[in-house]
């Protein structure tokens, strides 16, 4: 299954979640500090377990330095 | 202390806010928020970059300053709420800096888009820091609208040119019910001075220190500016004049004739 991850095509196994592919990057499973965007809607941790579609359009964010 | 500074009923010990932007390096910016003293530090948030090592969320916990997200790269309030939203997400705090920017030559806010945002942010009970101009009208709206602080700039972000209109800043200062917090603008120490003398309740800085030559030192001496600052404007300073008016009496002044005398 194709989506887009952060403006990057990347395969994920078919039904894969969210948690799937946070934790696929390698990035924290308690999720702390990132946040999530599906299809432009911020996705809450508590609804990580929801499967990802073809073409999803995810955006994996976190803080930098800034402002 | 009997001068806390409360934003949103949270009493902070520090009248510096610190932005992060700008370091060279990780390893400056924590020296420069020590020496800051600051207890709240702005971040931004941006994608994931995996290869990143280090986290400046770890360097704020290892300092012990709360984090406060802002919303900087928006330019309409769509953006700028989403941004909010997925930070608060993140970050597991209320607390947003919200910046809803023009265009990207002057970095100056639009405030169409930033009453806008700002509306939908405090309906959603979120604690909006509102980043503005400094117009006293617009920032009126955004103190009625419910903001927890206002921000007014002092000139455009990153430029260093200090405080250009200290007039309109005395305005929002005066009718302001919020905390103000001067926002952007700031070269040096003496801009931070100037900003608690003309009555803000805080200050804060960015780029002034992160990119000074010497951001520690640059730190430490805006800390004691806002300091001073705040002193001097409780102290009550004398009015200015335009002739000058002795400090030592004419009393008591003998009669020394010269020698036709």
């Amino acid at each position: 299954m194709n989506l887009v991850v952060n403006g990057a095509s990347r395969t994920v196994r078919e039904g894969a979640s969210v948690a799937d592919l946070v934790a696929a990057l390698g990035l924290s499973r308690s999720g702390s500090g990132i946040a999530v965007a599906l299809n432009g809607e911020v996705v809450p941790r508590s609804e990580w377990s929801r499967a990802l579609g073809e073409l999803d359009r995810v955006e994996i964010l976190t803080a930098v330095q800034g402002g | 202390m009997d001068d806390p500074f409360v934003i949103a009923g949270e009493t902070l010990s520090s009248r510096l806010i610190m932005g992060t932007g700008g370091a060279p390096s990780l390893e400056v910016l924590e020296g420069a928020l020590r020496a800051s003293g600051a207890d709240v530090a702005t971040v931004a948030l941006r994608r994931v970059d995996t290869a990143q090592r280090g986290s400046v969320l770890d360097v704020l916990e290892r300092v012990g300053c709360r984090v406060l997200p802002n919303t900087a790269g928006c330019y309409t309030a769509r953006d700028a709420v989403m941004t909010a939203r997925l930070a608060r997400e993140a970050l597991a705090t209320d607390w947003v800096k919200l910046e809803v920017i023009g265009d990207d030559r002057t970095l100056l806010p639009d405030p169409v888009e930033l009453v806008d945002a700002a509306e939908t942010l405090v309906d959603e009970g979120f604690v909006v820091l509102v980043y503005t101009n400094d117009d006293p009208i617009l920032a009126r709206h955004l103190d009625d609208l419910g903001c927890a602080a206002v921000m007014p700039l002092g000139s455009p972000i990153g430029s260093g040119m200090g405080i250009n209109n200290p007039y309109n800043l005395r305005i929002i200062v005066e009718q302001t019910t919020a905390p103000v917090i001067l926002d952007a603008g700031v070269g040096t120490a003496s801009d931070a001075a100037l900003a608690m003398e003309l009555g803000c309740d805080a200050v804060l800085v960015a780029s002034a220190v992160t990119r000074a030559e010497k951001p520690e030192a640059m730190a430490e001496a805006v800390r004691k500016a806002v300091e001073a600052g705040r002193l001097a404007f409780g102290a009550g300073r004398i009015p200015p004049r335009l002739y000058a008016r002795a400090s030592t009496s004419d009393e008591g002044v003998p009669d020394l004739p010269g020698e036709e005398g």
